[in-house]
């Protein structure tokens, strides 16, 4: 781990130990919490993306997953949450496996029909045999650690941000690896990369699994935090806008994850009033940035920050 | 007897506009090697924009229907020449299919600007008793979206194989290099496969909608449907794609009738699922065939 990446996650924690001191207003808590339960995701996403080169349009689904397993064993099974979060990301993990064997053995982006089709797939299973059908269902219990019970949006607040930092710490160490070096070599070249003995396939299919693990984790965070689930939060719609959170945030840096969740989470409340564009707006953003703002916000102000140094 | 007649000719129906969007996927694809997610946007266009034309501005319908496929080409036109022709050049996968995903998002958003949430339909194309063939009603209106299918896929065989045109589009999806040698501007050709797999998917929108409404969100459905038709004939071959997107339609209307209806669209996704994983070529295509057997 670079000192670039120990002085940013130190300002990080910083940041995330004096926000909700300085700032009392509980709705900005809330959506605090929200940007750092799609950050979860969208450092999955980073990943799979920009180190792995594979791309997925089903990370609602896993969220989903992650979400209504461990809802329904901590409800209807009266299982600890803990235990219940566990048991969920098992689940998506063993979900990922049996789609990444198959789909990562073809060539091209057959990933991303499989993951698209797999994440209509849970969309519909969740419509129809889900608790309480299209509807939903709620009084999900909320989240509680060793007895303790997370009623206030503050502790929600530190816990869920707590679980980015040390993600983010697990992930960085991960790419500074030894598999992380192989997944940049694969980047740079697939064939020379096999060449050198690394098995390619499997380590795609790890940060697949990796990168469902993440999205199930923030999904059980989520669901334990609103009580209430329904199938429309995890349509193929939501797995696009974690697609546009990596694209705006960096596909090439994690902590483009981070920086994209936060404004992909609040922009929505900034554009309150625009209810009718807001579907626009996203489709124009995402373009945009595909276009001509490939890199992403965080490497091109790393870029930008470089040049003005060496200037 | 005559409920198995229904649920075939009602899968018939909607197996039409899954076979002419997978056509346009294997058009596109065939030119460009891109998988254009936004294929299943121009059924949506076409549909509502012909609604626009014939019932919000009372335009005759010949008028409306040449109207809304000029609008269908122009949003193909755009499309390629804004976004597809600066980035196909990096070669890059990965975004490309974001950014036709990024497309579909922007045309949906376009759509429910102007049209909002609501369903729209219009009249059958011609008004008339429905045919009784054993106790199963058809509607005029089913044998103009079966004819038409028809027409179009025989029309676009024509195109492929007799015009000098079609087959130097043909000549991109073999190889593209041989074709630049031979004087074939391969840009053009690729402008050109937009525009015929956008306005075939218009005609899908226009034949439909009467029978099965259209609103804004449709498209990311019929997308996946298309794409499903695609695979099954293999990826790249258009008459498998026809034979796709039937069979789908039935699988999906028998599904409906006899299961559950809630089930019907995991049929195309099962299916989708079960050819990438074991088939990657299609149901009756052989792996080595894969890139070369074209239209």
């Amino acid at each position: 781990m670079g000192k670039g990446n120990i002085l940013s996650l130190l300002i990080l924690t910083l940041v995330i130990i004096i926000f909700p001191i300085v700032i009392k207003d509980t709705y900005l808590h809330t959506i605090g919490i929200f940007a750092g339960i799609n950050a979860l995701v969208a450092i999955g996403l980073t990943i799979l993306m920009g180190y792995a080169g594979q791309i997925s349009l089903g990370q609602a689904a896993f969220y989903g997953i992650g979400a209504y397993i461990s809802a329904i064993l901590s409800l209807h099974f009266g299982l600890p949450v803990i235990l219940s979060i566990f048991l969920a990301l098992l689940v998506s993990s063993t979900a990922a496996i049996i789609l990444a064997i198959p789909a990562l053995r073809l060539k091209g982006h057959y990933l991303a029909v499989a993951t698209l089709g797999f994440g209509e797939i849970i969309h519909i299973i969740l419509h129809e045999w889900g608790p309480g059908g299209p509807s939903g269902f709620g009084d999900i219990p909320k989240m509680n650690l060793f007895g303790y019970t997370f009623t206030s949006t503050n502790d929600y607040f530190y816990l869920v941000w707590m679980c980015v930092v040390v993600i983010m710490i697990f992930s960085l160490n991960l790419i500074n690896s030894m598999t992380g070096k192989a997944l940049q070599a694969m980047h740079g070249s697939e064939i020379a990369t096999q060449t050198a003995g690394i098995n390619l396939t499997k380590l795609k299919i790890k940060v697949f699994i990796l990168s469902s693990i993440y999205a199930s984790l923030a999904g059980a965070m989520y669901a334990h935090y609103v009580t209430f689930l329904s199938p429309s939060s995890f349509s193929l719609f939501h797995s696009v806008l974690f697609l546009m959170m990596v694209v705006i945030g960096g596909i090439s840096n994690i902590w483009g994850g981070i920086v994209g969740a936060l404004i992909i989470t609040i922009l929505p409340e900034v554009l309150r009033g625009f209810k009718e564009f807001d579907i626009l707006l996203y489709g124009l953003i995402l373009t945009l940035f595909l276009l001509f703002m490939r890199k992403g916000l965080v490497p091109m102000t790393i870029d930008t920050y470089k040049r003005w140094i060496h200037r | 007897m005559s409920l198995l007649l229904q649920f075939l000719f009602s899968g018939l129906t909607t197996g039409s506009v899954y076979a002419l969007v997978g056509i346009g996927f294997n058009i596109v694809y065939n030119s460009t090697s891109i998988l254009n997610l936004a294929q299943g946007e121009f059924v949506v266009i076409g549909g509502l924009m012909m609604w626009f034309f014939l019932e919000g501005m009372n335009l005759p319908f010949a008028t409306s229907v040449a109207l809304t496929l000029t609008v269908a080409a122009t949003v193909a036109l755009l499309m390629e020449r804004l976004t597809i022709k600066p980035l196909l050049k990096k070669g890059d996968l990965l975004l490309m299919i974001m950014v036709t995903i990024a497309v579909s998002i922007l045309i949906r958003g376009l759509l429910m600007f102007k049209f909002g949430k609501d369903p729209y339909t219009y009249p059958p194309f011609t008004e008339g008793e429905p045919l009784v063939i054993y106790g199963a009603v058809i509607t005029q209106q089913t044998l103009w979206v079966i004819g038409i299918t028809a027409l179009s896929i025989v029309i676009l065989y024509l195109f492929f194989n007799k015009t000098m045109l079609g087959r130097a589009m043909k000549a991109c999806s073999l190889d593209i290099k041989a074709a630049r040698l031979m004087g074939i501007n391969v840009s053009n050709m690729v402008m050109l496969s937009f525009i015929i797999s956008g306005l075939i998917g218009a005609i899908g929108g226009i034949a439909i909608t009467p029978i099965s409404l259209m609103e804004y969100d449709k498209g990311a459905m019929l997308s996946v449907k298309g794409f499903c038709a695609a695979i099954m004939g293999g990826l790249g071959r258009g008459r498998g794609a026809v034979v796709g997107g039937f069979t789908l339609g039935i699988l999906e209307s028998f599904t409906a009738g006899y299961i559950h209806s809630g089930f019907k669209d995991a049929v195309a996704l099962l299916i989708m699922l079960f050819i990438l994983f074991f088939r990657p070529a299609g149901i009756f295509g052989k792996t080595e065939t894969l890139r070369l057997r074209k239209f």
